[in-house]
């Protein structure tokens, strides 16, 4: 399906924290790839394991397995891939719009340094001017925000700075870590329509990180179901989501606040008893890959 | 719907005093809910959801300050009560579960001794008066009774918040007001909270005030709902009128305003536009 070659790739990664019976198995046998001008969406409950696996690919954890790839280069390969050219290409949103930008600094400042630092060649008014076009480019006025400060600022505004800041550092891929989960709901759907765009009108990979499946099938093309550390199924979202396989991600699916089914249908009720065996079951280790069709596949207990 | 409703919201205004102006956060506001009924606010944050229930509870202290309107439980004004007639009131015949209350329990007290505490105060039970119904209380929301041995930090967040349920319904109040109980909790276990709250609320007849921000939520779970937009309740209908005939553009927007698992997923991309 996909020719072009991804921008990066997880093979087989693990990460665990801890030690003897307190380990954790945050992420485990971890495979994936993000590719120019397309939109993964991994989803999964708190715990699962989705920011560590965003860890990974920032760089902020090291795997305890497997490697992971940055346009064909191994990241473990010492001096492969210079960690201020990883840095400045891949970038990160947080759930929280407020915690990740300096509260001393104008718009202008925040905007200003990484474009200087990435793209040395602009001095002056060309700086200026291209602070003002990527205001645009996230829909805000820059005549009426770029001499605020984060706190004059609204949460979507907010957020809209934050992915303005990655275009002005250069990013070719977004790891999008619940960007909208701290939004009010009127803001949000601007803030997903506006990463939509960077993908498709400047080719930029998106990781999007959610426990939404309803965002998800809006905005991404593929999707990674985790559950406790392990990806249990994944492929094209429309595929995974019309036609579940595994057994936690129809618990997911069925479990989606949806106005069409109320609470009193006899057919809505979730079995408790039901929910904890798949809850269990989900926890084993599931080594067998099963592939259902050409881009969607799901994992067995051997 | 019964001739006396259970609880009757009349004309409410709130205002929040401050140094320069005033802030009107309620702007009279008028509803009922109906013994057994689960009756919904929606709206998104800031619209003053959370300023009704407190008052509701007359839990609303300054700046917030009532400048009209009358609450009526029961048919007597809750905002007469004096302190006696407030004691009796609270938990009794309203309680409250907060977005946060998971984080409400007290950490140093077993389960138990949060039961023994509301029991021995309301109901001047004993410790094994009150271990017994702490027991009742935890098998309704789904938790080993044995468990009341534990602190609050040996559960999940789920069950705390269930926890935090059980004890409001240990004196069983006739109105539960739940602000966002679930907004911080997965979906799975959300839905399996709720769901258990829809069938208490038909076995023991209580009626619920269910506050969120996720319109398709409401839609499942409550019989009437008020959506509100500044202060204001623009409209109110059962879930069915709200869900299939919104009337008013606020609602529609809102329903606009977030993605469904169904349908053409870029009818949004037009709409948000
Ligand atoms: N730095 C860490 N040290 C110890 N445990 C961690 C650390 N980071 C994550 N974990 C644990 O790994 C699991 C996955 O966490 P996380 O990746 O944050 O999940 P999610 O983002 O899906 O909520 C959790 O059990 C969490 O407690
Ligand atoms: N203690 C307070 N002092 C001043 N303004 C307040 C206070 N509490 C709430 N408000 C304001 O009142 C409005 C309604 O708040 P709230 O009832 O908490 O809304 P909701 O629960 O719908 O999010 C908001 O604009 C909020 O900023
Ligand atoms: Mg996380
Ligand atoms: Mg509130």
């Amino acid at each position: 399906m996909m020719v072009q070659e991804p921008i990066i790739a997880l093979d087989h990664v693990s990460k665990s924290f801890g030690r003897g019976d307190k380990v954790v198995r945050a992420a485990h046998d971890i495979t994936f790839a993000l590719h120019p001008s397309r939109t993964v969406a991994l989803v999964g409950e708190s715990g699962s394991g989705k920011t560590t696996c965003a860890r990974l690919v920032m760089r902020e954890h090291q795997p305890d397995s497997g490697r992971i790839l940055f346009r064909g280069r191994d990241l473990s390969d010492t001096g492969a891939v210079g960690l201020k050219e990883y840095r400045r290409a891949v970038q990160m949103i947080f759930q929280d719009p407020f915690a990740s930008l300096n509260p001393a600094h104008t718009v202008d400042f925040i905007l200003r340094r990484p474009l200087t630092l990435g793209q040395p060649h602009l001095k002056g008014r060309a700086v200026d001017e291209t602070i003002a076009d990527l205001l645009r480019r996230v829909e805000l006025d820059p005549g009426a925000v770029v001499h605020k400060h984060p706190h004059e600022l609204s949460g979507g505004q907010r957020q809209r700075i934050n992915i303005a800041r990655t275009l002005a550092m250069g990013a070719q891929v977004i790891v999008a870590d619940e960007p909208t989960s701290m939004l009010d709901v009127s803001v949000r759907l601007g803030v997903l329509n506006l990463l939509n765009e960077m993908k498709r009108d400047l080719g930029v990979a998106l990781l999007y990180i959610t426990h939404d499946l309803a965002t998800a099938r809006y905005i991404a093309e593929d999707i990674l179901v985790m559950y406790a550390g392990q990806i249990v199924e994944w492929g094209d979202v429309h595929q995974v989501l019309t036609n579940p396989q595994h057994a936690y991600t129809r618990l997911l699916l069925s479990a989606v606040p949806d106005p069409g089914i109320r609470f009193d249908d006899p057919g809505a009720r979730l079995d408790p008893r039901a929910v904890d065996v798949i809850r269990r079951e989900a926890r084993l280790l599931q080594d067998r890959v099963v592939e259902i069709g050409p881009n969607h596949f799901t994992r067995q207990a051997a | 719907m019964t001739a006396t409703p259970l609880l009757s919201v009349q004309n409410l205004t709130i205002d929040y005093i401050g140094a320069k102006f005033d802030f009107r956060a309620v702007d009279d506001v008028s509803f009922d809910i109906a013994s057994g009924e689960v009756f919904g606010l929606a709206g998104e944050s800031g619209c003053g959801k959370s300023t009704i229930a407190y008052a509701i509870n007359r839990l609303h202290k300054p700046p917030a300050l009532i400048r009209q309107g009358r609450i009526l439980f029961e048919g007597k004004d809750v905002l007469d009560l004096d302190d006696k007639a407030l004691r009796e009131f609270r938990w009794h015949k309203v309680a409250m579960v907060f977005q946060s209350a998971m984080n409400s329990l007290n950490p140093v007290l077993r389960v138990e001794a949060q039961f023994h505490d509301l029991l021995k105060r309301h109901r001047g039970y004993s410790k094994a008066q009150s271990r017994e119904r702490a027991a009742e209380m935890l098998r309704l929301v789904d938790i080993p009774p044995e468990r009341m041995r534990d602190y609050p930090h040996q559960f999940s967040g789920g069950m705390r918040q269930r926890i935090v349920i059980a004890i409001c319904m240990t004196l069983d109040p006739k109105l539960v007001v739940m602000d966002e109980p679930t907004t911080a909790l997965d979906v799975v276990v959300q839905r399996e909270i709720l769901q258990r709250i829809d069938e208490l609320r038909r076995s023991r007849g209580f009626s619920v005030l269910f506050i969120t921000h996720d319109l398709g939520l409401m839609v499942q779970f409550c019989d009437r709902i008020g959506i509100m937009l500044r202060g204001n309740l623009v409209e109110q209908g059962t879930s069915d009128q709200i869900y299939h005939r919104p009337q008013h553009d606020y609602t529609k927007q809102l329903w606009a305003s977030f993605p469904s698992l169904h349908g053409d997923p870029f009818r949004l991309e037009r709409a948000s536009r």
